[in-house]
């Protein structure tokens, strides 16, 4: 019986103690008719053995390609330290550190990793971790209205991930709040804070900013969040953690900086794989802390007066609040978070500056080869991060087919999101490239092309 | 120690990063951070024993029985994470195109119908990443099929009094008013103030069967009965699967909208709070407004369903199609599980549930449901023993520690005063199970012979009682460097 100890012995001592004939028997409670029979549609269970060699056919199956798409979820190198103590089975197999003492551990850690991400956001405050990004910024936009008080509205830029404006507008559209898009230069893929006064005639709660961009296009976030300022609503940034290496970062943006910062994680060591799990993070300034969701860890002192740590501010949480909660949010993605900690101190701030440094020397090198073939352009002026826009002289689909066959992903159709683009590809480089592979892309995409 | 104390200026892991810094920039000047990062300047090895050290102060079901009610604290089987792990699933990324996954989605399709097999729903739907966010789906999903029948009117979700926190918290992010029913005195939901509460405002009710009471819900039928006549929808709270895995379906109890937790249920790791996963099932009414991405198969070939194919659905809850790599954990999971494996989880969590309630009822323990079969979970109160000796639920549990067990859930359900909802799993062998009676009998002597020594408690753990008032009033949220 897998995973199951029990001996006949075992089974017949129990039994007797409970005064119980059969197992069956302590199922009486439920009524008969409810009890299915036989389960179908469920295959008989495999040994380890044959589920390893199930799981490594269908891996194979899959293979291994040079990868060049970004458009949030992007390809770093992950240290072999950071997973084999992430899937330690004290971190692997522990629960939500209710209990503090036996805890400490991930307690620990977990303040660790609010320090670096509070310093690396340049917010004062961050939480335990949200699901993902795209999530982070829906929990974002509702901390925002709650705290505004009097606008229902959030501006979101369509230079923000796709996706991540459908996240959005579906979990906020339960609670009456209205997402109003706003358009983009089509010349430089920013948006532009001179047309935004035109554009916008009502009071709203925030402003979102993404830096950089769906487009991997660095905005303008000065201007945009003393905009929000000015007018009375929140700036809320969206970044990616690896390019706050280099950026400027959403605490210091503008003159006052911006109120609350999200974003994707999963850059810092955690792997692809097809979507997740990642995890989403979270800061904010200390005036809005109490409107954050999620976990939040403090430290403090037991008994002796020994530093220890534990869950705090957990009167925002639905465990003790219910109905009244800031968010239903539950657990954070706690074995992410470890990941990203060991990761994030196994590069340290020179190995960060330097991994963002290096993916933005490659992007530019990509695209300096590729502008070469006959009918490639860059989509958009503004200045780039890791990841460029590109206008092919051909439908992209067909283009990136022939990639694969290469064994190149080459990059994002953005077809099915921006159709007005044309034949835009959306293509990421990162420090995992070397000369040769960038030049094997150029390579393969000219024979594409001709 | 924090790891930032490990730090000295300067110090680097010369591997980890490219070797020499990146020439071309095209940054603009006026966008380049100026600040330095926070983060420690430390080497490899202090960062592996830091974090290893860090590892050893956690209590874990690796290391210790985890007795948690209505977590499901069983053992994570280490091939689910090594196979899961296996590189190609690792380098997928999230939008590289379907015949370069099909391997993946083989398993993603096949854990979606198996789910549906066990749980007896139309669909499946594997996107929710946590339990609180199928929650969340589940309960959009409700209206947005009132609302698609032209039904603006129905305000209202039922809870119990016994359910989880998410649920009302989840109610109430949808734009739902919440109206909580009482608990009869046998656990069960009291019928009469259900049928008192139903009425053509109530868009559903959200239930857990078992209950966290860790009783079945004998009146599921009926409840469902009365729900259902005034138009309302029942919404199954997926937290106590595992104590009729393979014995009874949710949706032969008449539910609609289900979720599913894998990271109970399916043995995903907790991972110290998270990465969880919550896949829903709905009946056939519902099946339109499933969130999307959803796995399809024609002939041999996978795809993912998008909104353009289900135009009412409810859209999308995640960047892209949830936790993929606890997904394909829950699957291997099954595999090595079986048709037979399943409805084995029911019956040993159950055995091991009841054998545990009698041994601590026999050892002098007051059961909070003793007339009642306990589930996979059952509560011990803690009420007289406070009232004789002042030594509360919260002590006890603190005592356990100190004895090398995790300490049960505590002061959950609310309803029952100083309460300890107990779940053994059934991966716990009989052992294991004697051995912690045999230390909530030492307590229990403990308690009579050296009550303050159990109200100081725990004593052995790296940290003694910890304030949590001041952790909250002089709120300290991330170190910062002294001047």
């Amino acid at each position: 019986m897998p995973f199951i100890p029990h001996t006949q012995e075992d089974i017949a001592e129990m039994l007797a103690s409970i005064g119980a004939k059969t197992i069956e028997e302590l199922f009486d409670e439920i009524p008969k008719d409810l009890i299915s029979g036989e389960l179908t549609g469920v295959p008989p269970g495999l040994s380890e053995m044959e589920i390893t060699r199930l799981m490594m056919e269908r891996a194979g199956q899959d293979g291994l390609y040079q990868n060049f798409i970004g458009a949030g979820a992007y390809e770093h190198h992950i240290p072999a330290a950071v997973w084999q103590i992430t899937t330690r089975g004290e971190f692997y197999s522990s629960y939500t550190p209710y209990q503090a003492e036996a805890s400490q551990g991930t307690l620990q850690l977990l303040y660790e990793y609010q320090t670096m991400m509070a310093s690396l956001t340049g917010m004062d405050v961050s939480n335990a971790s949200m699901y993902d990004g795209a999530t982070a910024l829906a929990e974002a936009a509702l901390m925002a209205v709650r705290s505004h008080k009097t606008s229902r509205r959030i501006l979101i830029p369509q230079t923000v991930h796709p996706i991540y404006r459908q996240v959005v507008r579906a979990i906020v559209s339960n609670q009456k709040i209205e997402v109003v898009e706003l358009p983009f230069c089509t010349d430089c893929g920013q948006i532009l804070p001179e047309s935004l006064a035109n554009s916008v005639h009502e009071e709203f709660a925030a402003l979102v900013i993404p830096q950089p961009n769906f487009f991997g296009v660095l905005e303008q976030v000065d201007a945009l969040t003393d905009w929000a300022h000015s007018k009375n609503a929140f700036a809320i940034g969206v970044v990616n953690p690896t390019a706050l290496a280099l950026l400027t970062p959403p605490g210091e943006w503008g003159s006052k900086g911006a109120d609350i910062a999200v974003g994707e994680g999963q850059p810092l060591g955690i792997p692809l794989s097809s979507g997740g799990p990642y995890f989403g993070f979270m800061a904010c300034k200390n005036e809005l802390v109490r409107q954050m969701p999620g976990r939040i860890i403090g430290r403090t002192t037991d008994l002796d007066n020994k530093e220890g740590f534990v869950l705090t501010l957990q009167a925002r949480e639905q465990h003790i609040r219910r109905s009244k909660a800031t968010s239903n949010i539950c657990t954070n993605q706690g074995l992410m978070v470890t990941a990203a900690t060991i990761y994030m101190s196994l590069v340290g701030p020179e190995g960060l500056r330097r991994i963002a440094a290096q993916s933005h020397a490659n992007t530019l090198e990509l695209v300096e080869q590729l502008e070469k073939i006959n009918g490639v352009k860059r989509a958009f002026s503004g200045p780039i991060f890791h990841e460029a826009a590109l206008t092919l002289p051909a439908p992209v689909a067909k283009v990136l087919s022939q990639l694969k066959q290469k064994g190149i992903l080459g990059g994002l159709d953005l077809q099915a999101y921006y159709p007005e683009l044309g034949n835009t590809l959306l293509a990421c480089v990162t420090e995992t490239k070397t000369a040769a592979d960038l030049q094997n892309y150029a390579e393969t995409l000219k024979q594409a092309l001709s | 120690m924090l790891i930032f104390e490990h730090s000295r200026p300067g110090r680097r892991n010369y591997s980890q990063s490219p070797a020499t810094p990146a020439g071309k920039s095209k940054i603009p000047q006026n966008l380049l951070r100026k600040s330095p990062v926070l983060l420690p300047e430390v080497s490899e090895m202090d960062t592996v024993r830091h974090y290893t050290r860090l590892s050893q102060k956690n209590f874990s079901i690796d290391t210790e029985f985890y007795p948690l009610g209505s977590c499901t604290m069983k053992y994570n089987p280490r091939a689910c994470n090594s196979l899961a792990m296996l590189p190609q699933y690792l380098s997928r990324h999230p939008l590289a195109p379907e015949d370069t996954g099909q391997g993946f989605l083989a398993c993603m399709y096949e854990l979606q119908e198996t789910l549906k097999a066990v749980t007896g729903m139309a669909g499946v739907s594997l996107t929710p990443m946590a339990g609180a966010q199928g929650e969340l789906i589940g309960v959009m999903m409700i209206r947005a099929y009132h609302e698609s029948r032209g039904d603006f009117a129905r305000t209202e979700i039922i809870v119990p009094d016994a359910a989880h926190g998410t649920n009302p918290a989840t109610a109430v992010m949808c734009g739902f008013k919440v109206v909580e029913i009482a608990t009869d005195k046998e656990g069960n939901v009291d019928l009469d103030a259900l049928k008192a509460a139903v009425g053509p405002q109530t868009a559903g009710l959200m239930l857990t069967n078992p209950s966290t009471l860790g009783v079945f819900e004998k009146n599921v039928a009926e409840m469902s009965r009365v729900v259902h006549q005034v138009g309302g929808l029942l919404y199954y709270d997926g937290a106590n699967l595992n104590a009729v895995l393979g014995k009874v379906k949710p949706g032969d109890m008449g539910f609609d909208v289900i979720h599913i937790n894998l990271h109970k249920t399916f043995s995903t790791p907790h991972g110290g709070g998270g990465p969880g996963s919550a896949p829903v099932g709905v009946a056939e009414r519902l099946l339109p407004f499933m969130p999307v991405p959803i796995v399809a198969k024609e002939g041999d070939t996978y795809r993912w369903v998008t909104e353009k194919e289900k135009p009412q659905s409810i859209g999308r809850l995640s960047a892209h199609m949830g936790n993929a790599g606890v997904l394909l954990r829950a699957y291997i999971y099954i595999r090595l599980l079986g048709m037979h494996g399943m409805h084995r989880i029911s019956e040993f969590a159950t055995l091991n549930a009841n054998y545990l309630m009698a041994e601590l009822s026999k050892a002098g323990f007051e059961i909070a449901y003793p007339t009642r079969r306990a589930s996979h979970e059952f509560i011990v109160t803690m009420k007289d023993i406070k009232d004789k000796t002042g030594v509360t639920a919260m002590n006890l549990a603190k005592r356990l520690l100190d004895k090398g067990y995790h300490a049960p859930t505590t002061y959950f359900p609310m309803l029952v005063p100083e309460c300890l909802l107990i779940e053994p799993a059934e991966t716990e062998s009989k052992e294991t199970l004697d051995a912690f009676v045999k230390s909530m009998k030492e307590i229990l002597q403990e308690i009579e012979l050296q009550p303050d020594m159990v109200k100081g408690a725990p004593h052995t753990m790296p940290v003694r009682k910890l304030d949590d008032v001041k952790a909250a009033r002089e709120l300290d949220l991330a170190w910062k460097p002294s001047a």
